[in-house]
């Protein structure tokens, strides 16, 4: 039972909805941390300035990667950068982010990753045994992962021109035949699926920086999620719609972002999102939605509803898979916008983040 | 979570639900305030609306701290944060108020050195630990957290904290809702009673609104049963023809409320004559300021502010919607020149601004089916 909407203001939101659907347009006169957040700021940035800028079809689709033809076959290539402060913490270090957080925008696109370039900007007086022991996290996630670093590329700068070090990788792969992926592709009916508890890296990276006098065991859960798309393509394969790793904006933002492209709606069943109760704590006390906090090893798969309960085994087979659940299904209306059944039996929106709870989360 | 889990139980929900609807009189429309954002962020949030009756309809009310800051005050916290050495500590709904010519967030992007901060205490630390540079502390609230300002300043006080300043901008909750009260454009049939400034002032001090204006008012906690609840304690008092104050929140709020905390109020706070409230305009002793001990912890007293009192922009419907007049949807500018990401007014930038909560969560056609 509800009040019932009327006219008018059903005609103000779909006004509102109709500009939402909209390609986003970069207004604003300089540039603040919410453009780094990954929720709208950083929409408008990427929609209404640079694909624009950079014009081509493989950008426009924004994926986690792009995918060019080479040679005969199909590569796909991402790039990243990595800022997260502080450099280590609970779980992983900035190290095992650049080379994680690369090889999964790859694996996402259902490419297998085969090749990382590294770039460091080092800051000058940064620790010598602080830059080996990155430099050896490096080296031992890219050995986990077998895939080797082939290039590279260092830079100093002056004192306070950056924090400590940034990292920057490229990585590339290879089109796996069983994938055919994109989020356009989503359909009325299909399952929505996460690969484990959310909200650990952001949580974790929270408390690690001690702003907040919280103490909790939450560790960061930045792992290679190739092995994991491995086995969903061999459950799964041609019933996989999307794939995305749900790092800065959290799950809210990937779903946002897949139900406008495929113009369908998703209702996500609040009870059935798995979050570790120390981060539901944590985000309870800060006030912050988990569904809007960063991860480094989840993914977010979207299947046909045929193969759910097939792709549900296979991301519960593999390690740090063990807690996937199906959280919700695509819908038809309201087309482009993501609901939210409340646990306690209502409904809202759930919409992308708006600024910055947590600069510098990767 | 325990102690939480409990209050969000939905098969209490449903028994609750349904003894409201048992209680409405087919026929006659209902129009409840609830007075404090808090409570219209968890109505959005969990969707309360979805259970109640269709002639249960909730009015959004002023108590939304950022929400009431007019933007004279957001230009004189620019200014500060533009004064040299300067750091200003701010909430992080602050930051994204906007003033006659942008945000704090701006002035940060242009160099000012603005931190975002959880606590007053976290500000007083920063400025212990930068003592060469003046650090001043952006205060905004009711009751609730105007005790933790009052804390942290004896404290600075009591250390000999010399570079900690204060921009006080805390208010009190009476004089709005008695402004609310009288004015004529607003016909309520009982209130939700804020539950954490309650924690504070106590029960008491709203005894007024039975007494003096004969609506019921129920003081509320903010889970969902705790909401549910206080509806249901209205329409009880409705059904029975009573009018008065209860207490929903009495796990929480003791009837006198906090004499400790508002001890500490007294001593280190004295109450302005007058303080503008965003689209409500001047009201009188509805603001407080340092008192003459403190003055010299007072921000508007060590820097020059402009002081200026800026007109809201003409577009903006804050004001009518911060005293539940028109629903946020009815705004003219609300979700299109107005939104999250580029708010005109403040009721769309705080979190338990009841614009930014619609815009949130609330905003889709209830009655149309999800299919």
């Amino acid at each position: 039972m509800s009040s019932p909407v009327s006219e008018r203001e059903q005609k103000v939101l779909s006004i509102i909805e109709t500009a939402r659907a909209k390609r986003q347009k970069f207004r604003d006169t300089q540039i603040t941390m919410a453009h780094g957040a990954g929720g709208k700021a950083t929409a408008s940035l990427i929609e209404g300035l640079l694909v624009p800028a950079f014009a081509n079809e493989t950008l426009e689709a924004l994926a986690d990667a792009g995918t060019v033809s080479l040679l005969g076959g199909h590569v796909a290539m991402t790039t990243d950068s990595f800022v997260v402060n502080p450099i280590s913490f609970p779980g992983g270090t900035i190290g095992e982010l650049a080379v994680n957080g690369t090889l999964n925008d790859v694996a996402m696109a259902g490419a297998r990753p085969v090749a990382l370039s590294l770039s460091l900007i080092l800051e000058e007086g940064l620790s010598a045994d602080i830059l080996k022991e990155q430099v050896a996290a490096i080296a031992a996630a890219a050995a986990d992962a077998g895939v080797p670093i082939v290039a590279g590329d260092t830079k100093v700068v002056e004192r306070g021109a950056c924090d400590q070090m940034y990292i920057c990788t490229t990585g590339i792969g290879v089109l796996d035949d069983r994938a055919n992926l994109s989020p356009a592709s989503l359909q009325p009916g299909d399952k929505i699926l996460v690969s484990g508890r959310i909200g650990d890296h952001g949580t974790a990276i929270m408390l690690a920086r001690g702003e907040f006098e919280l103490d909790a065991d939450i560790t960061s859960d930045t792992q290679c999620l190739w092995p994991m798309v491995d086995t969903l393509l061999d459950q799964a394969g041609g019933s996989l719609r999307c794939l995305r790793d749900a790092t800065r904006g959290g799950v809210a933002s990937v779903l946002n972002e897949l139900a406008r492209a495929s113009r369908v709606a998703m209702v996500i069943n609040e009870a059935a999102v798995p979050v570790h109760p120390a981060v539901a704590g944590a985000a309870e006390i800060l006030g912050i939605d988990p569904m809007h906090v960063a991860n480094e090893g989840k993914l977010v798969a979207i299947v046909a509803p045929e193969a759910a309960n097939a792709a549900l085994t296979a991301l519960r087979s593999m390690p740090g898979g063990e807690q996937a659940a199906e959280i919700g299904e695509c819908k038809t209306e309201p087309q482009g916008m993501v609901l939210m059944a409340t646990a306690f039996g209502g409904k809202r929106v759930m919409d992308q983040l708006v600024g910055d709870p947590l600069p510098r989360i990767c | 979570m325990k102690y939480v889990d409990e209050f969000r139980d939905p098969a209490l929900g449903e028994v609750l639900a349904g003894e409201i609807l048992g209680l409405v009189e087919p026929g006659r429309h209902y129009k409840f305030m609830e007075v404090c954002g808090g409570h219209t962020h968890s109505i959005y949030k969990y969707g309360i609306d979805d259970l109640l009756p269709a002639n249960v309809e909730l009015v959004h009310g002023p108590g939304c701290p950022v929400c009431v800051i007019p933007m004279g005050r957001v230009d004189d916290a620019i200014s500060l944060a533009h004064e040299p050495e300067v750091i200003f500590t701010c909430f992080g709904d602050m930051l994204r108020v906007p003033g006659s010519a942008g945000t704090l967030l701006d002035a940060k992007a242009e160099g000012a050195d603005i931190r975002m901060v959880y606590s007053p205490l976290d500000a007083l630390r920063i400025a212990k630990t930068n003592p060469e540079r003046p650090v001043v502390f952006f205060a905004i609230g009711f009751e609730t957290t105007a005790p933790s300002t009052a804390l942290t300043l004896k404290r600075a006080k009591a250390e000999g904290v010399a570079n900690f300043f204060c921009m006080c901008n805390h208010v009190t909750i009476v004089p709005p809702l008695r402004a609310l009260l009288d004015s004529p454009d607003l016909r309520l049939d009982g209130f939700i009673g804020p539950g954490h400034v309650s924690t504070v002032v106590g029960v008491r001090p709203f005894s007024f609104i039975p007494d003096e204006y004969h609506k019921p008012i129920a003081v509320a906690g903010f889970e969902p049963l705790d909401v549910l609840h206080a509806i249901h304690m209205i329409l009880t008092q409705l059904k029975q023809g009573r009018c008065e104050v209860e207490n929903q929140y009495a796990r929480v709020v003791p009837w006198e409320g906090n004499p400790r905390a508002l001890q500490v109020m007294a001593e280190v706070f004295e109450l302005r004559p007058h303080f503008e409230w965003r689209g409500m305009g001047f009201i009188s002793q509805s603001g407080l300021k340092l008192s003459e001990a403190y003055a010299d912890m007072d921000a508007e007293i060590a820097y020059s502010v402009p002081g200026i009192r800026i007109a809201d922009p003409k577009a903006c419907q804050c004001g009518e919607v911060l005293k539940g007049v028109i629903k946020p949807w009815e705004c003219k500018v609300f979700g299109s020149g107005c939104t999250p990401e580029r708010p005109i007014g403040t009721c769309m930038v705080s979190s338990e601004g009841a614009c930014a909560a619609y815009y949130n969560y609330g905003r889709f056609a209830r009655e149309r089916e999800v299919v």
